[in-house]
């Protein structure tokens, strides 16, 4: 059911981009006014979500740890997995923005008979993560050669170094395919895990079919002989994106494959404010791993700290005079004693 | 209390740990209906009308969750739902959880119960996604015109009662959390859930008791002030019959420079007393040696806080007798006692909730070592585990490891200690000094991946026994496999729900291993006085080792 939602929803946009690109009297809609609102909508909506949790606060310092505290001075600690300073902490956070330290810790557990219950130990769902995350970020600086003239050093750096293996003309780029494979792979567990097809929204699915969409289209231009476009178009509209400059023209003729992947782009500048995506920006305000665990050495405030009714010590003595007199515990008010 | 052994007609281990965690239903996890009549064992009963009175709780009444009508509250939906919308605007962790999750599925073999039980719904990711599809629809804008379509469902008295079952069938262990890419913790969605079913009188028993007996008593298990003197008179008669040597125990003594805190389970059950006799004998010899002065209270008589599993401000309700009796009695610091829960207490919540710590207070010092307990500057307060293990590092305690010959020890990490702290060297420090014979257990079920009891949080009664079982599988059979491997007889811990739960879970999973505490084992080895010769240890059992005890296949 919610993977057909999520076809549905990814045919219905594959049918706007297709529209597009065989109506060319949409282009100037479609190449200026709505990526910028996309665009717009995207950096907006991404500040709002993240103010938006922030501006709730952090009543208690609750760090998991997953290492050995810092204690005696003889025990070492595990600086990174249980950081107690700030500088293991922005090290811990590194290790899990960078390299998703945790996920890599992924094991999976099988009950065999007898009963005998086996962890083996499971690192693939964190490589397609490595794999898809580094090459889109990759991929996306690559393409500041089109939105910048001249292109920038590191894009033109990162292209060749991507392209490194010389395979084919245009060059193959190796995060080409570490992202197919990496998607393809996060969407085939979803569909094929009975575990993982069960917890899956209509939500986890679309943005998969999404990327693997933008990412199709993007290889198509490249080496596909029917699909390619014209690079100096596209680049001539990249930079009238770019520099948001209503009179800047849209250039003819560049090709429907590219219209597609256009629409994707714009389709999921929006789409990510509103959508789990935003783990990208809620992982750095994880209070269970940004923050120090340190509580007993330093104090930390809740600014909401309620008052709470304690049963104080007079109240309990006075409760239980008889009983604590005849144990012979000592009384703080002995005055009692008549009463 | 638990430890009754395996009710009557219980299934076998073989048959109860034939789950498979590959196959899931038919129907999507979005139906929240239960059926409590065909599923007891595996639930709690509702708290007494009496405790949530005392404790001016929400909605005190007789009712059964196998009743069709829960008498909930006229607007309990309103009242859920602003509970929800004004927890979301006090916890960021909340909003995070709520928001970020990608249900990529690392969490979801991670959970005890999952493992135990192969209910999805165990999942951790879909134990939080009962939560949070009821927060897309109600409570985003997203939700509100797409509902299903983005995940979300109505809030329903099915969806409350689905809610009762799974949120006390967590037993907020964290384990799930160290696996999180985002560190999505389903504790801290467990305890927020809980606090809103609190909000509409939905709760457990075996929670509300312990916490309204401990406002009242100080204690747990509603232990007055006699009695508690009593019950030690009694376990210090024990020492000298077993030992020959009878400690003295301090209790509401002002001018003391420590004051100790452990759970009232130690004082009250088996095997947990044998620990709290191990403490007795440790600090007496260190009175007797180094002149330790130290005391107890009969008012702040509980280490343990089962305000955890209610709401954060029973947590500070009942925390406050710590600090409240440290100030009273004068001390220089608190030294606490083997215990899981206290210390995610201690170590996250006491200082921010209850602190700054009274003035009379100091940065913990070791009386008898060099040692200052900088980690500890602020909420003054040290672990026993931490007090031991230095100790024995600055050679304070002679030690006879041989003393313990007849016990195979592996150890427990307890959840609370572990991932709400780390604290992994120190107890295994004092084992490896204290016995002779320890070893690990597999690497994936200890210290920050270790696995709960399967009793914690709440859950350890007997009604709840089936999943009790289910939960403690993973740790049943690791334990097992040590017995196997190198003929493993002992399960220590630091923690009084574990000493509780753990014996059940044993019998059950690893019949002939016995459970007990780290200071247990220290206190048979330590050797009081030069040329001590003990016949027993603590349990009265002759210290010379049987022959051929080892079942040593591979």
């Amino acid at each position: 059911m919610s993977v057909i939602v999520a076809f549905l929803l990814f045919a219905f946009v594959l049918g706007v981009g297709l529209g597009v690109g065989l109506v060319p009297g949409l282009h100037p809609v479609f190449g200026r006014y709505v990526p910028w609102l996309a665009f717009l909508f995207f950096v907006g909506g991404v500040i709002w979500r993240v103010l938006r949790w922030a501006s709730s606060p952090v009543p208690f310092r609750i760090p998991t740890t997953a290492g050995q505290n810092r204690s005696l001075d003889w025990i070492k600690p595990s600086r990174l997995d249980n950081p107690t300073t700030t500088l293991g902490v922005i090290g811990r956070m590194l290790l899990e923005v960078l390299f998703f330290r945790s996920l890599f810790r992924n094991t999976r557990a099988e009950v065999h008979e007898g009963p005998q219950v086996a962890y083996g130990s499971s690192k693939w769902l964190w490589a397609g993560a490595m794999a898809f995350h580094w090459s889109f970020l990759i991929i996306l600086l690559r393409h500041f050669r089109l939105f910048m003239e001249p292109a920038p050093f590191f894009a033109t750096g990162l292209a060749s170094l991507d392209g490194f293996f010389q395979i084919g003309i245009p060059a193959l780029y190796v995060t080409n395919i570490l992202i197919l494979a990496g998607l393809s792979y996060l969407l085939l567990r979803r569909l094929l895990d009975p575990q993982l097809r069960y917890i899956s929204l209509p939500a986890d699915y679309f943005p998969l079919l999404l990327l693997l969409g933008i990412v199709l289209t993007g290889v198509m231009m490249r080496h596909l002989d029917p699909f390619r476009v014209d690079l100096i178009k596209v680049k001539q509209l990249a930079l009238g994106l770019v520099s948001f400059d209503t009179a800047a023209v849209v250039p003819k003729g560049i090709g429907a494959t590219f219209w597609v992947h256009l629409v994707f782009i714009t389709t999921l500048l929006f789409y990510f404010p509103l959508s789990k995506l935003m783990h990208a920006g809620g992982v750095f305000l994880s209070p269970t791993r940004n923050l120090a665990n340190n509580n007993r050495a330093r104090r930390h405030v809740n600014p909401w700290n309620p008052e709470v009714e304690v049963h104080e010590y007079d109240h309990w003595e006075h409760e239980f005079h008889d009983k604590i007199v005849a144990c012979g515990l000592p009384l703080d008010n002995p005055a009692d004693e008549e009463a | 209390m638990s430890g009754g052994g395996t009710p009557k007609g219980f299934p076998t281990p073989e048959e109860l740990a034939s789950v498979d965690l590959q196959s899931v239903p038919i129907k999507g996890w979005m139906d929240p209906r239960i059926n409590f009549e065909g599923r007891r064992g595996t639930w709690s009963y509702p708290a007494a009308a009496k405790n949530l009175r005392y404790l001016k709780m929400h909605n005190p009444r007789e009712w059964s969750p196998t009743d069709e009508d829960w008498k909930l509250p006229p607007d309990w939906k309103k009242t859920i739902l602003n509970g929800m919308a004004d927890r979301l605007e006090r916890f960021r962790s909340f909003k995070i959880m709520m928001d970020i999750c990608v249900r990529c599925g690392a969490c979801s073999d991670k959970c005890h119960f999952f493992i135990g039980s192969g209910d999805p719904k165990n999942m951790p990711v879909l134990r939080a996604e009962l939560l949070r599809s009821i927060y897309r629809r109600e409570l985003t804008t997203v939700g509100k015109i797409l509902g299903g379509l983005a995940g979300g469902r109505e809030l329903t008295v099915d969806v409350l009662k689905e809610w009762y079952y799974y949120f006390f069938q967590c037993t907020e262990c964290r384990r799930c959390s160290v696996f999180c890419p985002y560190g999505i913790d389903t504790a801290e969605v467990t305890m927020i859930a809980r606090e809103l079913l609190n909000l509409v009188g939905l709760n457990i028993n075996w929670v509300l008791e312990p916490a309204a007996n401990c406002q009242r008593t100080g204690n747990h298990l509603g232990i007055e002030p006699h009695a508690f003197v009593d019950n030690i008179d009694f376990f210090l008669d024990e020492i000298e019959e077993n030992v020959g040597y009878k400690p003295e125990v301090p209790i509401n003594k002002k001018g003391a420079d420590v004051l100790f805190i452990t759970p009232s389970g130690d004082v009250f059950a088996d095997p947990a007393i044998y620990t709290l006799m191990g403490y007795f004998l440790l600090f007496d010899f260190l009175k007797k040696k180094h002149g330790f002065n130290w005391t107890m209270s009969a008012y702040a008589s509980e280490g343990g806080n089962f305000g955890l599993f209610t709401s954060n401000e029973m947590v500070k309700r009942l925390n406050a007798k710590m600090y409240r009796e440290a100030e009273r009695l004068g001390v220089k610091w608190i030294l606490g006692g083997e215990c899981g829960h206290m210390w995610r207490v201690v170590n996250q919540y006491m200082d921010t909730m209850n602190g700054p710590s009274p003035s009379n207070l100091v940065i913990p010092e070791s009386p008898f070592t060099p040692t200052i307990f900088t980690n500890a500057a602020s909420t003054k307060m040290v672990h026993i585990t931490e007090f031991t293990a230095d100790l024995i590092k600055h050679k304070k305690l002679p030690l006879d490891p041989s003393r313990n010959d007849r016990y195979r020890v592996t150890f427990h990490d307890s959840c609370n200690p572990a991932r709400a702290m780390g604290l992994f060297e120190e107890p295994r420090y004092i084992l490896q000094n204290a016995c002779n014979n320890f070893w690990d257990m597999p690497r994936s079920t200890i210290r920050e991946s270790t696995f709960c009891c399967g009793g914690g949080a709440g859950l350890g009664n007997d009604e709840n026994f089936e999943m009790r079982m289910r939960g403690g599988l993973p740790r049943g059979n690791a334990v097992r496999y040590m017995q196997k491997k190198h003929g493993v007889n002992v399960l220590s811990c630091i923690c009084a729900i574990d000493k509780a739960t753990l014996p059940p879970v044993c019998d059950y999973w690893a019949p002939g291993v016995e459970v007990a505490g780290v200071h247990e084992l220290l206190a048979n080895a330590l050797v009081i006085k030069e040329g001590e010769v003990r016949e027993n240890n603590l349990r009265g059992e002759p210290l010379a080792v049987e022959s051929d005890q080892t079942e040593g296949q591979d």
